[in-house]
């Protein structure tokens, strides 16, 4: 689909705020609600808009610690990314799974309660994962910025 | 500062994270709870600061963002100033989604999206190589993302 300075305006605008009715959206862009509606009901149709998320603070429900671990697998083992990937989302404990091209293959976002609770994830879960060669863990400090905000 | 919540609201708060477009009446519908006792609910995790907000998940591809890269950034310095310095100079870079101060072989970890590979050569050298007290700077290119949601809650 053909996408317009009109519908990046509306885009922005939900971006900054994602609860923004139809009528507000209007009333920002300068436009009736009509169109407006007709441009959102089209741009999710075509996939743009995807949905809406919530943002959920994890240290409140008491997960406090958030660990990066950089992984590298053994590339002579044919099925290696496959077979790693489908034992780690068996975990409950991690939140995210990225295959990356670069020095590290796999990035893998564990969430856990505390340290030690981290550290028994770490050990009786990630350390038994099939194929790894490497490993790197980066534990986060504080997030200074974390938007999915786009340039449009 | 821990918030206890019971099953409901876990139940609750899965709900909205397989989809936040959800009304108070569909997530009630979900797990079993009249829309006014679900939207009381919601409210008393927002203002416990358990729900932050909500934000719209655009298609980046559809809008021409081909292009995620991991950037693991080493500080040369490490004074109080030269940290403020380059968290406010990265933050202020559009390009630049996710800045998260980190412990372990890198300093910073950000996430960078850019329309192509040229695009991203552009950002990297021009705004990130650039910011004060930039040192060593690894690059990985995302090829396939998986969230797994609804897991920890």
């Amino acid at each position: 689909m053909h996408i317009d300075d009109v519908d990046r305006k509306l885009l922005r605008l939900l971006q900054d705020d994602a609860t923004r009715s139809v009528s507000e959206l209007a009333e920002l862009a300068n436009m009736s609600s009509g169109p407006v509606w007709r441009r959102l009901e089209k741009l999710e149709s075509a996939g743009v808009i995807l949905g809406r998320k919530v943002e959920i603070n994890y240290a409140k429900l008491g997960y406090s610690v958030l660990v990066f671990l950089r992984i590298t697998l053994d590339k002579t083992q044919g099925n290696a990314f496959d077979e790693f990937t489908i034992d780690a989302r068996k975990i409950p404990e991690v939140v995210a799974i990225q295959t990356l091209l670069g020095r590290v293959d796999i990035r893998m976002d564990v969430r856990a309660r505390d340290l030690n609770h981290y550290q028994e994830i770490y050990k009786s879960r990630v350390l038994a994962l099939p194929h790894i060669t490497d490993i790197e863990a980066l534990m986060l400090v504080s997030e200074v910025k974390n938007t999915e905000r786009l340039p449009i | 500062m821990i918030v206890d919540i019971d099953e409901i609201d876990h139940a609750i708060l899965r709900t909205l994270q397989e989809d936040g477009g959800l009304s108070a009446k569909d997530v009630g519908g979900k797990v079993g709870l009249s829309q006014p006792a679900t939207w009381r609910r919601i409210k008393r995790l927002e203002t416990a600061g358990v729900i932050l907000g909500r934000s719209i998940i655009l298609d980046r591809e559809k809008l021409g963002f081909d292009v995620v890269v991991y950037l693991g950034v080493k500080l040369v310095t490490k004074g109080l100033l030269s940290i403020e310095d380059f968290e406010r100079a990265v933050c202020a870079i559009p390009e630049v989604q996710l800045v998260q101060h980190v412990l372990g072989v890198y300093d910073y970890r950000l996430k960078v999206v850019a329309r192509d590979i040229s695009d991203f050569e552009r950002i990297l050298r021009r705004r990130i190589m650039t910011l004060p007290g930039v040192g060593n700077v690894e690059s990985n290119v995302l090829l396939s993302d998986e969230v797994v949601v609804g897991m920890t809650v």
